[in-house]
């Protein structure tokens, strides 16, 4: 499951927000990968159109990394 | 203001006043569908609706209930990708500040600016999905230059260009605008209810000598709402005859 998610963050990375894909990690937080607030929303809502899972902004408040948002997409489908 | 506006959706709010109509035969003109947004005059969102069908859909939308605003973006995503958001639903609560109760000057903040901010809100999540959007807000004359009797409603008017030009900052880089209208003085239902020395103060400042018509504001909201105006954000288009020179 997190190996599924982790390859979607890393596409909707590299097609939406120009991230080289060699850069994205489980442990890579947003701010290095050059994500600021607005774009972690908007890769939110990509991410719910391709998995149908909808985080809330309270869900986003603890996001730094992208195993936080794995997580936290972990967390929506249980 | 062309064929650029076909499948995408504008709501506007407070869709059946002077101003209001006119945006909303301009933008069906510019081929968007319209969400004629309504408070209280179902009658005449039903007349517009059919006047500018299959272009339009009315949908009650008190800007100060939160549950209907989030209700009318839903339907209007229904109907398509909503690209185009008019605030303009307004209320003047004019009085003079010693004469003006609390009350009346919260519900004239809660229609004219609290309103834009909740359907800005709603609005935004489809945007940034498109990476496309116009926002655009009507404000007024007044919030530039000031009126007696129109504390509340200048106020409020000067809060939405705060917002226009905040909002336009954040999101400028999604492909999304924001920008504000300022009309002078138009002739409709609301500026029937101004004091009479107010009206003609106002009428009188406009070097044009006359009154704005609505459809010279709708005019300016269009071209804001066009592709072609992609550059344009964080600004505030006058369209009152020239009274802020």
């Amino acid at each position: 499951m997190s190996d599924d998610l982790l390859t979607t963050f890393t596409e909707l990375l590299v097609s939406d927000f120009g991230v080289p894909a060699e850069e994205v990690s489980a442990g890579a937080t947003f701010e290095a990968l050059g994500l600021d607030s607005l774009d972690i929303v908007e890769l939110t809502l990509a991410l719910e159109d391709r998995t149908g899972v909808k985080l809330g902004d309270e869900d986003l408040e603890q996001v730094r990394t992208v195993q936080d948002a794995i997580d936290k997409v972990r967390e929506r489908q249980a | 203001m062309s064929a650029a506006g076909a499948g995408t959706v504008a709501i506007v709010s407070g869709a059946t006043g002077a101003i209001g109509a006119a945006t909303c035969r301009a933008l069906a003109a510019a081929g968007h569908h319209v969400v004629i947004g309504f408070r209280s005059d179902a009658d005449g969102a039903t007349v517009l609706e059919r006047e500018l069908a299959p272009h339009a859909t009315a949908v009650a939308l008190d800007v100060t209930d939160g549950e209907q605003v989030d209700a009318c973006v839903e339907r209007a995503q229904e109907l398509g990708t909503v690209a185009v958001l008019v605030n303009n639903a307004g209320m003047t609560g004019d009085d003079l500040l010693l004469r003006l109760e609390p009350e009346r000057f919260d519900l004239t903040l809660a229609t004219n600016l609290r309103g834009a901010y909740l359907l800005s809100r709603a609005v935004l999540r489809p945007m940034l999905r498109a990476r496309h959007g116009r926002i655009i807000n009507v404000s007024s004359i007044v919030a530039l230059r000031g009126n007696a009797g129109q504390v509340a409603y200048a106020a409020a008017k000067a809060g939405l260009l705060g917002l226009t030009r905040s909002l336009a900052r954040e999101v400028a880089r999604k492909g999304i605008t924001v920008n504000a209208v300022a009309p002078g003085f138009v002739e409709s239902a609301m500026t029937a209810e101004l004091p009479a020395e107010a009206r003609e103060a106002l009428i009188a400042s406009a070097p044009i000598g006359r009154a704005v018509l609505a459809d010279e504001v709708a005019h300016a909201i269009a071209h804001l709402a066009s592709h072609g105006a992609a550059a344009t954000t964080g600004a505030v288009l006058t369209v009152d005859g020239g009274a802020a020179i």
